[in-house]
């Protein structure tokens, strides 16, 4: 089996090379990995830190936020047939051993989307805000897709190859999130998720999705609807 | 019954807005649809330009009190479904670059790779 780990990546000078060195170099029942950074038109030397760390890089010649980013990644791992995918934030905010945590359902349970969650109860005080809007996307995305989940918003991810060649992603920016679950509920995919480890620095936070942004993802997910 | 200056006016101006929109049509940029659209909305306008009083009948016949009134909640409806359209029209043109940019980054690695294995 060849798995892919894809990060979407902009302006991650600092973080991307200790991610990139972080990440498992061998997983149990998996013949092949390949890492790919996709470098979302950043200003600064991230892609050239990717590929002296070994990433593949693939340039976004202007930026086009998260969505486009996935959307590159997706293009990728159906292109070259992986037969998994997982999806991982270059900000250092996920555990690079829980990796094989959520692949282990896609390879053992035959599940097709698998969300790492990251909401444990010393979180949800500390971010007690962050918490509550997530908390709030979780509740659109089941009034729109009747799909529970306890972290919508979660950037670690895997998929497997039905999954990657399903998935067609049309949001460019933070709703991309939500969009995952449209698409779960559009093919039949099964889902399920896994509680991951979140490392929440002051470096994650400042480059996590901002607060105030979050009204306009609600809208223009509701927008999307009415098309 | 005299039309006044401003009737006259508006009405050659609405008159120039529908020739544009025929031409659009010829030239294969405005859909079938989009050019009846286009004509209803500036045909009712000059009719309504040239007989205002239509506006009281049409306000009496949905409910509304005055014409004024009637021609003003048509109007926002209307500013506000173009917005939507517009709005849609801006995401898919977001959507399309966004698909050039993913093929473009997929193709540099391509040519990237042939130029090594050359």
């Amino acid at each position: 089996m060849d798995l892919l780990i894809g990060i979407p990546a902009f302006n991650e000078e600092t973080m991307i090379g200790k991610v990139l060195k972080s990440l498992p170099k061998r997983i149990p029942g998996i013949d092949r990995i390949d890492i790919l950074v996709v470098d979302d038109g950043s200003s600064d030397r991230t892609a050239a830190v990717a590929k002296n760390s070994g990433a593949l890089v693939l340039r976004h010649i202007i930026n086009r936020g998260l969505g486009g980013a996935l959307k590159t990644i997706f293009a990728y791992a159906g292109k070259y047939r992986y037969d998994l995918l997982v999806t991982i934030d270059a900000d250092g905010q996920h555990h690079p051993a829980d990796i094989v945590k959520i692949l282990r359902p896609v390879i053992d349970n035959g599940k097709d989307v698998v969300i790492g969650t990251r909401w444990k109860n010393s979180l949800k005080k500390k971010f007690i805000l962050r918490y509550l809007i997530n908390q709030l996307a979780n509740f659109y995305t089941f009034l729109l897709y009747g799909i529970e989940t306890g972290d919508s918003q979660s950037g670690f991810r895997s998929f497997s190859g039905k999954a990657v060649k399903k998935i067609n992603l049309s949001s460019d920016g933070m709703e991309v999130s939500s969009e995952f679950f449209r698409e779960i509920y559009r093919h039949g995919l099964i889902y399920d998720e896994v509680p991951v480890k979140l490392i929440y620095t002051d470096y994650s936070q400042g480059k996590g999705q901002r607060l105030s942004n979050a009204p306009n993802v609600f809208f223009r997910q509701f927008l999307r609807l009415l098309r | 019954m005299p039309f006044t200056f401003t009737q006259i006016f508006l009405s050659l101006f609405l008159l120039f807005a529908i020739s544009r929109v025929v031409i659009r049509f010829r030239e294969g940029i405005l859909p079938l649809l989009g050019f009846a659209f286009w004509l209803a909305v500036f045909g009712f306008a000059i009719v309504i330009v040239l007989f205002p009083g239509l506006t009281s009948v049409l306000a009496t016949v949905v409910g509304i009190g005055r014409g004024a009134d009637f021609v003003i909640y048509v109007s926002v409806s209307l500013i506000f479904f173009l917005i939507f359209r517009l709005y849609i029209y801006l995401e898919d043109i977001r959507h399309d670059i966004t698909e050039i940019i993913t093929h473009l980054a997929l193709e540099n690695k391509k040519r990237k790779n042939a130029r090594k294995t050359s």
